[in-house]
Formats: C-alpha cells, structure tokens, sequence
C-alpha cells in the first residue's frame, strides 16, 4: 500500500453575501434567519412583491384595498406574519423583485431583470423556488376558461377575479375544496366538485391527518360550508371532456360506475396537487432521486436542506410538497445549516444548537403529516391511462397522447428525454412544466414501467422564456459567452426596430 | 363577453386601452391577462387548429398567455401589468 497523500489545501475564498431564490414563506424565514447572524442576503423573485404563493399579495397601486383577512381567510394571522417579517429585514437585504433567475452553473445566476441580463456569482445558495400545479389532461383542456385549481385562486387573490359565473372544481388535494370555499365566499356559483378520490380513501387517510387537527379541522370546515350550502360535491370522478367551442360551455363526467353526466358551466378549475420547481436546482447540477410520494423526481436534500452540492441548499415546496407551514419551517433550517457551513469553513459564530432541535423536531413531525396527505388525495394514476390519442398533451407544441406513445411502442424512446427529442414534447415554452407529468405517465405506460423507470426530464436554460427585446452584455474582452441563451424559440423571429443580442 | 368576472377591488383607477383597434377599460393592477380577459373570451388564437387559447396557470408556468401587441411586440399576459395605451390583439394569428 501507498503511503497516505496529504490532503490537498484547498485556499479558502472569502464567502459572498448568500443568495436566496424566492421570497416565500421558505425564502423569507431563510432571509430572517442569515440577516440576524448579521449576513446581507440578495433575495430574487420574478413576482414584484413578497409573500409566494399563499401568501402572493395584491399588486401596488388601484388601489387594492381588501383586508389581509378577505385575502387570506384563516390563514391571515400567518400571511401577515410572513409579512412582516420581510417588512422587517427590508434594508438588511438585497431585494431584487420582478428579476428572474433563470440559470445556475458554474457558481454563478444568470438573472433577468426589467430587459436586462446579469451574471450573479455566489458560494452559497438557498432555493425556496415553490410549486405550481399539478395537472393531467384531458379533452378540452385547452379551451378558454379551463384554468389552473391555483391559477383560479391568483385571479381571485391577485385581481379580485373569478374565472368564470358558474365554475366547476376538478381534481384532488387540499386546494381543491379550499379555492371552492374561497369563490363561494366571493359570491360566485360552485357548480360542484369533482373529486378524483374516492370517497372512503379520504375518511381512512382523515385519520392519518390527525396528527394535525388545526389542517383536518379546516378541511372539514370548507367541506362542512359547502355542503351547507348545497354545492354537490362527487367523489370518485374521472374527466370525459369539456364542452365548448369558442369557450367551456359544460363539463362532461364519469362517475365509478362508468355514468356520464353533464354539468354545465362556464369554467373548470382543475389540479391534482402541485409540483415542485426543480428546474434551478438541477441547472445547479443536484442529485435528484425519485420521490415515490409525490411521482416526481426531486433534488436530494438532507434533513436540514443541503443537497449534493456543496453551497447549495433546498427549502421548501420547491423540493418536496409539504406546505406552508413546513416551508417556513425549511427556510430557517436551511440558513441555519448554511451559518453551519460558513462556521465550519470560515470560522464564525457557532449557531443556535436549541432552535436547530426544535426546528428538526417540527419538522419531522411534518413528514408524517405529509405522508397522510399523499394518503389522503392520491394521485389518479388510471386518469393518464384513459386520455385517449387523440388528446392534445402538451399545450405549446400541439403533441397528442398518440404521438408520444408511439414513439414508446416502437422502442424509439425508452427514456424521457428521447422522447423529447422525437416528439418535442416539454421542449417548448413551459419545459414540461405542464405536461411532464403527463408524459412521464404515458411513457411509462407504453414501456410497462411506473414513473421512475423512464428517467427525468433534464431542465435548459433558459427556465423560462426570455422576452425578445432582452438586451446581454457583450462579453468582456477576451472572455468567451458564456452559454447559448438563445430560449427555444422565442427568439427565431426577430422583431423590426427591436435590438437584441447578436 | 367576458371570460373573467370581477367580484372584488372595484374601486380602482380606470386605465383604458385598445383590444383588436376597440376602445376599451381596465382597472389600474390588472394584468394584461385580466384586462383583456374581463372584455374578451381569449388572448389569442394558437398555431394549432387555430383553436382559441386564453392562459392556463396565472402564475407564469404555463407560457400559454403570450399575447401581440399592435406593434408586434410579444408580452406574457400574466406577467404584465396594463397601461394606458395599451393597443393589444386577440385575433392575431399566432406562429412562434
Ligand atoms: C396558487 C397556489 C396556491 C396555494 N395556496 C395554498 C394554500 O392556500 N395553503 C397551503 O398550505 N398551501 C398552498 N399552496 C402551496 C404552496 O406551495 C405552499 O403553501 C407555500 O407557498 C410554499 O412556500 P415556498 O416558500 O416553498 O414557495 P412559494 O410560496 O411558492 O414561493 C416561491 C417563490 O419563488 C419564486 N421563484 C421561483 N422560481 C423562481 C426563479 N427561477 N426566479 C425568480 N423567482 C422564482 C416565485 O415567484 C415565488 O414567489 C399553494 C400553491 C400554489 C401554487
Ligand atoms: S397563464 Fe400560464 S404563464 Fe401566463
């Protein structure tokens, strides 16, 4: 045997000012919590104010004047909490709204902010990049006044909006009963729910949630106001189309009997859940492994954030659905893992041993909880198997069901990403966002393997589309750019009187 | 018609612009997305089957919502705000 090399001295560069990927609950709690061991964090977010999803505030000006109760309904005592807190730290940070981060390699954001592009380098990175809806398809799906279960609430919290004078709630999970109460509420007419589980998979996994009786109490509450007030609520449900030509007109349905009823209407709310903005976190070059509760693939994370990559922590919806409470939880226990680091690394102020037990306590607490959601509204697997071939699947490239299958059939594609690259399906302008799940399905359907045997859809910079008039440095002398950033499409065309990078 | 209804936040600022060459308002905080959808049923019409598309996720997403102005300027409708002026299509054909 060899002697023992010495281990190599790797000279230690001073830390940067860490950054932070969305100002959620997650996002702000990390934010408190580095500002108060006397850090200044730069703080990203596409949206022009604070407060993520649950809590997305009105925009300024209007004015807008409804109460944060109006806005929030029980969960307004938290939402001004959250508040707050950021109203608290505003000087101590670098808030940078309406900017998107929109790739992470090499150390270093690429942001877009009012047109223009900037290269953030960090050592230390805390994304808080939360979730969007989960949806499958089905016929009609794009027809206007098909909308998003989450989408329905921002038009709602966001433009004192409803989607429609009559809307018909479809799909699963806590939001779904949730966005109905809030619409009825509002004075708008519920035509129903069509709940995708079945009725008895609920009252089992009830007891499950238990564990947390403040969550099971509301449920019950907006089921209980509901039902009070004569909204018919379907179990069990499963989608045949929605009916319209220029908009929805009615919703079709099947009950477990295989009965078809139509409801009329003039909008459909549907999700089935949420998932998890990964995008960043894989640009970032995480390990990811497929989380079999929520059927996605996430990031890699240890108990108190850190992922694979040295610097880089995940906190939050963005990295595993469990909720806003568990968010904020995330947030300050991924900062604190962050202080541990800086600590370790450079020397510095040990951190607050007793908040991190407790913080790891609440939090594990959480993950039970998690689990009897997952019970509670499962994911209606058998939903991706009926959408028939015809069905368009991916709303940007116009691919059908058909399409993707076959490429699965024939052996083309025996993994996602090829299917990408035969189908262009999650190449276009939302990356998968909306028909990943799908696909992922699908495929793995004509393979005859489930969700985790088809491999992950890798995520390309851009993230998310980058407007034509966006104007790039020229590199510096002497130094090569730095990536293609040319997004998919949106630039093929470009626009007369309108200067964009070369 | 309209595809999105107001029922809150009535009380705000009137902004006014043109949908297809038409005089039409808005509130002061809407998206584009709001305000083109509180006086129409669609934001644009897609390259598929010239079907009619009108957003889908609110929340930046889906990538659904881009809609042309006049001077054939791409904006994502729910990532916008409106302002006065505003000359914005819905009938536009859409190829990206
Ligand atoms: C529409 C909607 C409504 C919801 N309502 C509820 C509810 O009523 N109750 C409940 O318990 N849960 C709700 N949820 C679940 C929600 O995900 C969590 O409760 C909570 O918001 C998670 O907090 P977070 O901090 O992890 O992420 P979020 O609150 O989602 O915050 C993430 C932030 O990151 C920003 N961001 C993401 N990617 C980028 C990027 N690349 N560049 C710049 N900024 C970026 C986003 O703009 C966002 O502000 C809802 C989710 C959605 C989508
Ligand atoms: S509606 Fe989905 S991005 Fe605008």
């Amino acid at each position: 045997m060899n002697a023992p090399v010495p281990p190599v001295i790797v000279p230690r560069l001073a830390p940067l000012p860490p950054v932070i990927v969305g100002a959620g609950p997650a996002g702000i709690r990390a934010a408190e919590r580095l500002v108060a061991a006397g850090l200044r964090p730069v703080v990203i977010d596409e949206a022009a104010r604070w407060g993520g999803q649950i809590y997305r505030q009105p925009p300024e000006g209007g004015p807008f004047t409804r109460p944060k109760s109006a806005l929030y309904g029980l969960e307004a005592g938290k939402a001004d909490a959250v508040h707050r807190a950021m109203a608290a730290i505003r000087d101590h940070v670098d808030y940078r709204p309406r900017t998107l981060a929109w790739n992470c390699e090499a150390g270093a954001l690429d942001l877009l902010s009012d047109g223009a592009v900037e290269t953030l380098p960090f050592s230390h990175l805390i994304l808080a990049t939360g979730a969007t809806d989960r949806v499958l398809p089905f016929p009609g799906w794009t027809l206007p006044g098909v909308f998003t279960l989450g989408g329905s609430q921002v038009a709602l919290k966001f433009q004192g909006c409803a989607v429609g004078r009559r809307v018909a709630f479809l799909g699963t999970g806590p939001l779904l009963l949730l966005v109905a109460y809030q619409y009825l509420k509002a004075g708008v007419e519920v035509a129903g729910i069509f709940d995708t589980t079945p009725f008895l998979t609920q009252a089992r996994a009830g007891v499950g949630m238990l564990r947390d009786p403040v969550t099971f109490a509301k449920g019950m509450l907006y089921l209980g106001w509901l039902r009070a007030r004569g909204v018919p609520i379907h179990y069990n449900v499963r989608p045949v189309r929605a009916e319209g030509t220029e908009r929805v007109a009615a919703l079709v349905w099947r009950d477990a009997k295989g009965r078809e009823t139509r409801t009329e209407c003039d909008a459909v709310a549907v999700g089935l859940g949420l998932r998890s903005e990964t995008q960043l976190a894989d640009l970032a070059g995480c390990r990811f492994r497929f989380d079999a509760a929520d059927r996605a693939w996430l990031p890699e994370r240890d108990a108190a954030g850190r992922s694979s990559v040295p610097g880089v922590y995940l906190a939050g919806d963005g990295s595993g659905i469990a909720g806003a409470d568990a968010a904020e939880l995330a947030g300050e226990r991924a900062a604190l893992a962050l202080l541990e680091d800086l600590a370790r690394d450079h020397g510095g102020r040990p951190v607050d041993a007793a908040r991190v037990a407790e913080l790891d306590r609440r939090l594990t607490g959480i993950a039970a909880f998690r689990r009897a959601l997952n019970a509670a509204f499962p994911f209606p697997a058998d939903w991706a198997d009926a959408i028939a071939d015809d069905t368009m699947i991916c709303r940007c490239e116009g691919v059908t069901a058909g399409t993707l299958r076959a490429v699965g059939r024939s052996g083309q594609a025996r993994e996602i990403n090829r299917a990408k690259a035969l189908t262009r399906v999650g190449m276009g302008r939302c990356q998968g966002r909306m028909c990943g799940a799908t696909a992922t399905e699908l495929l793995a359907r004509a393979l005859g393997t489930g969700p985790d045997g088809v491999g992950r859809l890798r995520a390309q910079p851009p993230i998310k589309p980058l407007p034509i008039a966006t104007t790039i440095p020229s590199p510096a002398p002497g130094e090569g750019v730095k990536c293609d950033r040319s997004p998919p499409r949106e630039r093929a065309t470009p626009q007369a009187g309108r200067s964009h990078d070369a | 018609m309209a595809l999105l209804q107001r029922v809150a936040e009535n009380g705000r600022r009137v902004v006014r612009f043109t949908l297809d060459g038409r005089p039409v308002e808005a509130l002061e905080g809407d998206t584009v997305m709001t305000a083109m959808l509180t006086n129409g049923d669609r934001l644009r019409r897609s390259e598929f089957a010239d079907a009619p598309r009108a957003g889908f996720c609110m929340m930046g997403a889906c990538q659904d919502c881009w809609v042309r102005t006049e001077t054939g300027e791409r904006l994502r409708a729910c990532g916008t705000f409106i302002a006065d002026g505003m000359r914005l299509l819905s009938d536009g054909e859409w190829t990206s």
